[in-house]
């Protein structure tokens, strides 16, 4: 039987789509909610409490901000981490940029190959690799007894570890393949033909990396500079490994005030400002395209 | 094993039939129906509402008003797969991690038919589109042409009631897709299932269908044979967009019920049948096919209707001549003629406008 | 004519030598303290000096005999299997809504879940630290999945929407259009050429979980993972069995990251 209904746009579907997204997306959601974001917002508060042995005074204070901007060691221990986040990075990109290229325009065979050999480290634990430089660098280690052997050195030279060289070579070795993939992305698109008509019409290679490549590589610079650079603000085992009592950077002093120290609302005082300023980058370099760590 | 549909294919009527997508109204209050069996093609240039519409009867999109009837029942507010009707897509849209076989009996596993059988139905489906040995292949592994039969087999082997293609031939190459054509008419005539076709190629439509819906702008302008439509546009668009078109522009001088009399450029006039409604005095256009003006050297016996031009160019097509003809600077006109016909560029002629194969319409 | 082709790739060949050595040398930066904490495991001195002397494979028998390393190993696969398992099941329902459907705040959603691993894991794991205490949840292996599943939702996510995005939508309506419900269309048509991105992401979770300490520092209960045995130890002076567990880590890392590329390589064939 004909039934000539008028309006018929099916309002039961869109309700039926709300009611599938709300299923897919309530655990998901609620799990980042609860275990993700409630926590972030605690920490938060944390840093307007303050401690009365052994307990956490609850009153809102601004007492842990001033303590972090009065005494002298916090801004020398920020500024310190900043310019190894600064130094890092530039290290990386130096290093990263020669086998990123070599890997982008002159490997033919077997480039997938090296690509995974380059993802590895990503993936595999980076407090190792720290580790290992703590086991190169030692009075007994690997560096000073090759030294010794060759005949360089009489003695141990205990200047390699527990300093801020130990600190800065580790981060720039650890976070190097953070800076190759985004540069190697970036390099990786730009066309043979380029680089070619830049050659052609006159430029040496100087002239064709600061003109053409340079300015094409910004995104992956980008990118990959600012991994290096979080990554190091963040970092807690270098400096605990490898780090001398003058070697303090954020991410030890934070781990203690959670550790030994005690003084919890201290150190979410200190990790604040360091979380929001990497959140904004984070947003914004978001907005810009630049991408994370890529799987594999 | 006959793939006939059980009775006759499903009857479609459109009623008052509406979509707007944010405020931009797609398909405009149409009324169509589909008679069982038949193929009919909807017609029209880009963005004239014709895949909506199909998408709408197929179920994947939902009107904003009015209703679609399938048999009677009005349809327009259930899912595809509630839907006795199937589709063929664009793009084939055949699932890649899926052999051939699977692929068309996809729609009889979701049916609930045993194995032996769906086995048997996929064979005789593959079969009626005449592809041999494929069932255990991949799509990623067939041809362009390949993938469309798999794509027609997955849809037929259900014996649905109507069949809707949206526009499948396009990926093919020309002479494949001539043979398709015919073949998809076979199939209709074979299956007994309604056809319901969309395209923008107006010679495929003319080809192939019983009846041609042609649409623009989300209406349907005119429904009706292809000889219909061809010979008897009812308006200016329609006259157009099928076939070639000569379009004199003119002034209506007189005119008497369907008849009337237009003052072409030339200062000659021409008899036409009359569409539109325009005043006498006002801005005409007369439309007449190539094929269907005619040559001569000498001047016609009436002057009526006659225009002396000049034969601008000669483009050899194979089968026929196509002239062009310049009566004034700015009135020209393309003519068909016959290969062995003596003329060439420069000479004089007079082409005759038939009164029976010229429509008069209001110029925009 | 032809001198000036020649001058031209004499100047690129001489560029290549430099270029190739530099980004060799590089390579060979990158896997130094690799190799040789790999080395140093078959080392038969107890201290890492150069020369080695001798090779043994001791350490790695004693690291074996050893029952808290052992159940650190044991641990870590156990966390690993159940936090990858768990970031599976929350980043495959979140990648289909992020694929299919159009909300107000899909972007923030998804910067969201990037956040836990990309700032720095000190910031997850005192945060999530100070929630539980809050909470007055004791801290325990459960936490420690926790904190591992909500760094690890997004390698899942990421990949899944990749694969997602290649399926045209033109399947589902295919799949609705012979029959099927939006369910079997899902089961049939959707997930099969998305499981593979969902196995390589699930293995990558794992590995991060694996070897992950900073976060698990911070959340340990009284159990400790082969990571936290083997940074107890450090702490307190070297032992050479640790160049063996260390090893161990290396090694599973490589074969699920090994493992994950194949997955994913498998996945683009079809």
């Amino acid at each position: 039987m004909a039934s000539r209904v008028y309006r018929t746009s099916a309002p039961g579907r869109a309700r039926s789509r709300w009611v599938a997204l709300a299923g897919l997306l309530t655990v998901p959601v609620g799990w980042m909610v609860l275990f993700y974001l409630i926590p972030i917002g605690i920490l938060l508060v944390h840093a307007y409490w303050s401690v009365k042995y052994p307990e956490i005074d609850h009153t809102l204070t601004l007492k842990n901000f001033r303590t972090i901007l009065t005494i002298d060691l916090y801004p020398r221990v920020f500024l310190r981490t900043v310019i190894m986040a600064a130094g890092v990075t530039l290290a990386d990109i130096a290093l990263a940029f020669p086998l990123a290229f070599w890997l982008a325009k002159r490997v033919r065979r077997n480039r997938d190959l090296l690509l995974f050999l380059v993802i590895f480290p990503l993936w595999s634990s980076y407090w190792i690799r720290i580790f290992a430089w703590k086991t190169l660098l030692g009075t007994n280690g690997i560096l000073n007894s090759f030294l010794q052997w060759t005949g360089i050195l009489h003695q141990p030279l205990s200047f390699f570890l527990y300093s801020k060289w130990a600190i800065f070579i580790a981060l720039t070795h650890v976070w190097l393949p953070f800076m190759i993939l985004p540069l190697f992305t970036v390099l990786d698109r730009i066309p043979d033909s380029l680089l070619e008509a830049s050659s052609d019409l006159g430029a040496g290679w100087f002239a064709t990396f600061r003109t053409v490549i340079l300015p094409l590589c910004k995104p992956g610079l980008l990118a990959g500079g600012l991994a290096t650079f979080r990554l190091t603000m963040g970092d807690y085992i270098a400096p605990t490994l490898l780090g001398g009592p003058g070697d303090q950077m954020i991410g030890k002093i934070v781990a203690d005030q959670f550790g030994v120290a005690d003084n919890w609302p201290l150190g979410a005082a200190l990790i604040v400002p360091v979380l929001i300023k990497i959140s904004l980058l984070l947003w914004a370099s978001n907005e810009a395209g630049a991408t994370e760590r890529t799987a594999v | 094993m006959s793939m006939h549909v059980e009775g006759q294919g499903a009857r479609i009527e459109l009623v008052n039939l509406e979509k707007q997508f944010e405020g931009v109204v797609a398909v405009r209050n149409t009324n169509l129906t589909v008679q069982p069996g038949e193929f009919l093609t909807l017609l029209g240039p880009s963005g004239c509402g014709k895949t909506t519409t199909l998408r709408m009867i197929g179920g994947f999109e939902y009107p904003t008003g009015g209703s679609i009837l399938i048999d009677e029942k009005d349809v327009a507010a259930l899912p595809p797969y509630r839907r006795p009707i199937n589709t063929v897509f664009q793009q084939y849209a055949l699932f890649p991690h899926m052999t051939v076989a699977r692929n068309v009996g996809y729609g009889l596993e979701m049916a609930g038919v045993g194995k032996a059988e769906r086995d048997r139905r996929v064979g005789d489906a593959l079969a009626m589109v005449r592809l041999a040995n494929v069932e255990k292949r991949r799509p990623s592994e067939l041809s362009g042409g390949q993938q469309q039969r798999v794509a027609l087999a997955r849809a037929l082997v259900n014996r649905p009631k109507a069949l809707l293609l949206d526009e499948p031939l396009g990926a093919l190459d020309l002479k494949l897709r001539k043979a398709m054509q015919l073949e998809l008419k076979e199939l209709n005539r074979e299956t007994g299932a309604t056809f319901i076709y969309v395209t923008h190629d107006q010679e495929e439509a003319l080809t192939m269908s019983d009846r041609i819906a042609v649409m623009n702008e989300g209406r349907v302008l005119q429904l009706g044979t292809p000889a219909e439509i061809y010979e008897q546009p009812v308006d200016r668009f329609v006259a157009d967009f099928i076939g070639q078109s000569n379009l004199i522009p003119g002034t209506l001088e007189a005119r008497d019920g369907d008849r009337c009399m237009v003052r072409i450029p030339t200062g000659g006039l021409v008899e036409a049948r009359l569409r539109d409604e325009p005043a006498v005095g006002a801005s005409v256009v007369v439309s007449i096919r190539p094929e269907r003006v005619i040559l001569q050297g000498q001047p016609a016996e009436s002057l009526d209707g006659s225009i002396p031009a000049t034969i601008s160019e000669i483009v050899y097509l194979g089968s026929y001549n196509q002239l062009v003809l310049h009566a004034t600077p700015d009135l020209r006109l393309i003519v068909t003629a016959p290969t062995d016909m003596p003329a060439r560029p420069g000479d004089s002629v007079h082409a005759t406008i038939p009164s029976r194969y010229a429509t008069c319409f209001a110029a925009e | 004519m032809s001198a000036i082709p020649a001058a031209r790739s004499r100047r690129f060949s001489l560029g290549s030598v430099s270029l190739t050595v530099a980004a060799i040398t590089v390579f060979i930066f990158l896997y130094i303290p690799l190799a040789i904490i790999v080395l140093y495991s078959f080392s038969g001195e107890v201290v890492n000096v150069w020369p080695i002397g001798s090779y043994t494979t001791r350490w790695y028998g004693e690291m074996w005999n050893d029952s808290q390393i052992r159940e650190g190993i044991l641990l870590s696969f156990r966390i690993g299997l159940i936090a990858a398992s768990i970031a599976i099941v929350l980043g495959t329902l979140t990648a289909i809504a992020v694929d299919r459907f159009d909300f107000p705040g899909k972007s923030l959603l998804r910067f969201c879940v990037v956040l836990p691993i990309t700032l720095p894991g000190i910031v997850t794991g005192v945060a999530m630290l100070s929630f539980f205490s809050i909470m007055g949840m004791q801290l325990s292996n459960r936490t420690i999945i926790i904190g591992h599943v909500t760094f690890c939702i997004t390698l899942i996510l990421n990949n899944v929407v990749a694969r997602l995005s290649q399926i045209p939508r033109s399947l589902d309506e295919a799949s609705a259009d012979l029959g099927a419900t939006p369910w079997r269309t899902f089961w049939r048509v959707t997930f099969p050429p998305i499981l593979p991105a969902i196995l390589s992401g699930g293995i990558l979770a794992f590995t991060l979980s694996f070897d992950e300490i900073v976060v698990t520092l911070f959340l340990k209960g009284r159990d400790a993972t082969l990571p936290l045995v083997i940074w107890a130890r450090l702490r307190r002076g070297f032992s050479p069995e640790i160049n063996a567990a260390a090893t161990m880590i290396i090694a599973v890392s490589f074969v699920a990251v090994l493992l994950a590329n194949r997955v994913s390589k498998w996945a683009g064939s079809s």
